[in-house]
């Protein structure tokens, strides 16, 4: 195995042009059968081809490569304290490149041969793998010390990018013994430190991205420009499923930089050398648009659809106990049905794509989230293989799961307008804003019926769960894995799995299919949904039960120690139980929810003021997050702030209506985000743990809607069962 | 020919003279720190500084800036109050993905030039036409006080 290593590191480096240490290791499926072949020292096959995260450079510095896209969620500077601590480097000296589109090298590790972002694994998935690099590399430096030097390996110290053997007092940068280190053998097996001995990982390791963030040199897609390139602005068809019937360009062309007029499956581009001409020009087009096929439902008839589906049972997607016999039973049932609308990510950058096609191959420049799905699909339309579509990756201006396109919408796009081309120039397709609202691949509009069983004692007994909504994983590449006896696991996580000991439970679904309406994850996914409807349920209970919330979680939640210790740290902060003054004519209420989603555990407790208008201010925040080793703690403390705004803003205005089939919003006048003074405070409390990082891009969504709901309902005695929230409910 | 004047500096363009400046900065100047984010002044990603005021570039035709002080976010740093801005930013870490944050720093940094100690309220007031889909408004606001104690 170690031939095969050293063969590759001296080509890498050769590739690179530079002097430096560049290191990889093997998958231990690899690392297996490489074992078998010792000896061999033939330049190895694909197959064999190492992962490369990290390069040292000979003038000391650190260069971690990262597979996954920084989209906000603060995953360059997460991967990289994973890797530079155990690597025992500099921070100063860090920095982060991403990586290259290769499934090979930087495949998700929970995806199988798949590489992307999402799911709120990047830091999950990379945990081991990061710290086995660092590791590597450090233990390559150290051996290379210890021959130059010839001393003990177990007398040298690795500190902040120095290697020192304290009796000779000799000393080396990372930099001196890049070029020694990698001639070592790569270890087959590291030692990885003891919690106790990091010093980045749980510390405040500064964002990487922070500086080109803040004087305006960061790269976002839409920042790219080459030589030749042209951009492309198109005339989308006004229905889900209309198609060009024909068009008239001669307008369009006559505008002063517009080049090109091509029809795609997409619509019409319009092809200019500047967007603001290539506006223009598509502003000017004429189409007649073929209707005939078109959705034209609005989002009131799918609504009452969805209702009349919920009327007779779903398929099952958990079932506990014998609930039908429990509600036979019961002393008392309380029900409730709840209502989400679509939701539009609404990314600050609108989706975008730079495509390149070049004699050998092509070459994309992305905010890319899903390498391995849009490398396949441009390599098929382009008749390449995969690798011949290199994929550079950017940051992206926001995601929130939109730029993870199952069907690779944007970025085929753009493909198809250069193959409309023949090629002849590389293309910058630019959506404006009405274009990305209007696209759709929202988060589904779903409707939900929720019964709980009561028994003669007063106890919870039964708990039924109906929800009606689109399939996201139908039709994508996950569709196998995630979608089992027709349950659709993400339309119902959170409810399916609710963590409350209720003995007689029923959650089933219906999945429409013949809503053609593009529906995608959305930040959280389903608990973006299935969190409001079991969080807010559960307290309606709580009220007919005359317990208190908090209380009545704790006593169903026995089984459930991290949901609980959140719950507790939560409330506790918050002081839970304790009166919350309110001025003359306004009502103020606190609510609690918790809920878990991507392996972590967040509980919040919201305090809002209700006014006699029955307008909201969302006044607190606070938060107890449980989501393993803290990385980086500020990150986690950024990402749960920023989840608290993002999620305030559909509970109190988001919304995506269809008309007739027609999106109604088109920009943000329609489509209103949270803005500044709308912001509460939010204070975020982290449980202490030694557990494995799980995610935090998204966890910190779901409990926020219910959780001010309920302060509603406490202030109030309303419960509010459709977001976003109507306030005209809650006059006085 | 439209003649601007981009911070300190002359340039001539061949651009329709209803160009939005955003455009001419981005298409034209290939200044791209200054981002597209509604095209209608709705978010306030475009967010320049003309004669020191804050504009939206993208509904700010080039023609109604001929002969005036255009600044954006490639120069800030120039400015005392720009470069105390951008540290305390850092220092917060206020960002999230980034693409509104050149037009969060330009309102702030006109803000805190017109008032060197914003309540809570004036932060409101002045950074309201600036979204941040990530919602780094709690930090935002943290790195203006911070900015503020910094220029006291």
């Amino acid at each position: 195995m170690s031939e095969i290593i050293i063969e590759n590191l001296s080509r890498r480096r050769f590739l690179q042009g530079g002097a430096g240490l560049t290191l990889g290791f093997c998958l231990p499926v690899m690392a297996a059968a490489a074992a078998g072949k010792s000896g061999v020292t033939v330049a190895p096959s694909a197959s064999f081809e190492p992962n490369a995260f990290l390069r040292i450079g000979a003038d000391n510095s650190v260069t971690v490569m990262s597979k996954h896209l920084e989209m906000g969620q603060g995953t360059y500077t997460g991967l990289a304290t994973i890797l530079a601590d155990e690597l025992d480097a500099d921070w100063a000296h860090v920095r982060v490149e991403g990586a290259a589109a290769d499934a090979k090298r930087y495949n998700n590790t929970f995806w199988g041969p798949t590489q992307g972002t999402g799911g709120s694994t990047a830091m999950a998935n990379s945990w081991d793998q990061m710290r086995k690099a660092g590791a590597a590399g450090r233990a390559m430096l150290v051996s290379a010390a210890a021959k130059r030097w010839k001393v003990s390996e177990a007398d040298i110290v690795v500190r902040d990018s120095v290697v020192s053997h304290a009796a000779s007092g000799r000393k080396a940068s990372f930099g001196e013994l890049a070029l020694d280190a990698a001639n070592e053998t790569v270890p087959a097996e590291v030692k990885l430190k003891d919690p106790k001995d990091f010093r980045l990982i749980g510390k405040q390791a500064k964002r990487k991205d922070s500086a080109a963030k803040t004087n305006g040199t960061a790269q976002f897609t839409q920042d790219v420009f080459l030589s030749g390139m042209l951009v492309a602005v198109v005339a989308h068809p006004p229905l889900f499923g209309a198609t060009v019937k024909s068009f008239d360009a001669t307008k369009a062309k006559a505008i002063k930089g517009v080049v090109d007029v091509v029809q795609i499956p997409q619509g019409v581009a319009v092809l200019a050398t500047d967007t603001w001409s290539a506006k223009k020009g598509r502003d000017a087009l004429a189409v007649t648009w073929d209707e005939s096929k078109a959705f034209k439902l609005g989002s009131d008839e799918i609504l009452a659809r969805y209702k009349e589906m919920a009327r007779k049972p779903g398929l099952i997607a958990k079932q506990t106990g014998d609930a039908d016999k429990a509600f036979a039973g019961a002393a008392k049932v309380v029900s409730a049905a709840f209502d989400f609308p679509y939701l539009a990510h609404a990314a600050m950058e609108p989706m975008n794509c730079v495509v390149h096609l070049k004699a050998d191959g092509c070459e994309l420049w992305n905010g890319e989230q899903f390498q391995t799905v849009d490398q396949g699909r441009v390599a098929a339309l382009f008749n390449l293989k995969p690798e011949q579509v290199k994929i550079n990756m950017l940051y992206a201006g926001g995601s929130f799961g939109r730029r993870a396109s199952t069907q690779s919408d944007y970025v085929m796009e753009a493909a198809h307008i250069v193959k409309a081309i023949n090629g002849k120039a590389p293309v910058k397709l630019v959506w404006l804003r009405e274009d990305d609202m209007r696209a759709g691949y929202y988060r589904p509009l779903f409707h939900h019926a929720l019964e709980a069983a009561l028994d003669g004692d007063g106890k919870l007994v039964g708990w039924r769960h109906r929800l009606v909504g689109q399939s996201i994983m139908a039709g994508s590449p996950f569709e196998s894995m995630m979608i089992k006896d027709g349950v659709d696991h993400v339309s119902v996580e959170g409810a399916s799995n609710l963590p409350y000991a209720i003995p007689n439970l029923t959650v089933d679904l219906h999945t429409p299919t013949d809503i053609p309406v593009p529906v995608l994850w959305w930040r959280s996914v389903g608990s973006s949904h299935t969190a409001y409807s079991t969080e807010v349920f559960l307290d309606q209970v709580a009220a007919a039960m005359g317990k208190d919330p908090v209380a009545l979680r704790l006593e169903l939640l026995g089984a459930h120690p991290r949901h609980a210790g959140v719950l507790k740290l939560a409330a506790e902060k918050a002081n839970w139980g304790t009166p919350l003054k309110a001025a003359a004519g306004e009502r103020r209420g606190r609510g609690v929810a918790v809920h878990e989603s991507f392996n972590s555990f967040v509980a919040q407790v919201a305090e809002v003021t209700i006014k006699k208008d029955g307008s909201i201010k969302v006044d607190r925040i606070i938060c107890a997050v449980d989501c393993g080793t803290a990385i980086n703690p500020d990150n986690i403390r950024s990402q749960v702030e920023g989840a608290v705004g993002f999620a305030l803003s559909a509970a109190l205005s988001g919304e995506i209506t269809l008309n007739e089939g027609r999106v109604v919003q088109g920009n943000f006048d329609g489509y209103p985000l949270l803005r500044i003074g709308d912001m509460p405070a939010v204070e975020v409390h982290i449980v202490p743990s030694t557990s494995a990082p799980t995610g935090i891009g998204e966890p910190g969504v779901p409990p926020l809607a219910p959780a001010v709901a309920n302060a509603i309902a406490a202030a109030t005695g309303k419960f509010l069962h459709r977001m976003p929230f109507n306030t005209a409910e809650l006059v006085a | 020919m439209i003649k601007l004047n981009v911070n300190g500096k002359p340039h001539q363009l061949d651009v329709a003279p209803d160009t939005p400046l955003l455009w001419a900065l981005r298409d034209t100047l290939q200044m791209t720190g200054t981002k597209y984010g509604c095209g209608q002044a709705l978010c306030g990603a475009c967010t320049v500084h003309v004669d020191g005021t804050p504009m939206r570039a993208c509904t700010t035709p080039v023609s109604a800036v001929v002969g005036r002080k255009i600044t954006t976010i490639e120069a800030i740093d120039a400015n005392h109050v720009g470069k105390v801005v951008q540290e305390a930013w850092r220092k917060l870490d206020v960002v999230q993905c980034g693409y509104c944050q050149s037009g969060q720093i330009m309102s702030a940094v006109a803000l805190l030039s017109q008032n060197r100690k914003p309540s809570d309220a004036d932060i409101d007031d002045a950074m309201s036409g600036n979204l941040c889909r990530c919602a780094t408004y709690v930090r935002v606001r943290a790195a203006i006080h911070e900015a503020a104690k910094a220029l006291a």
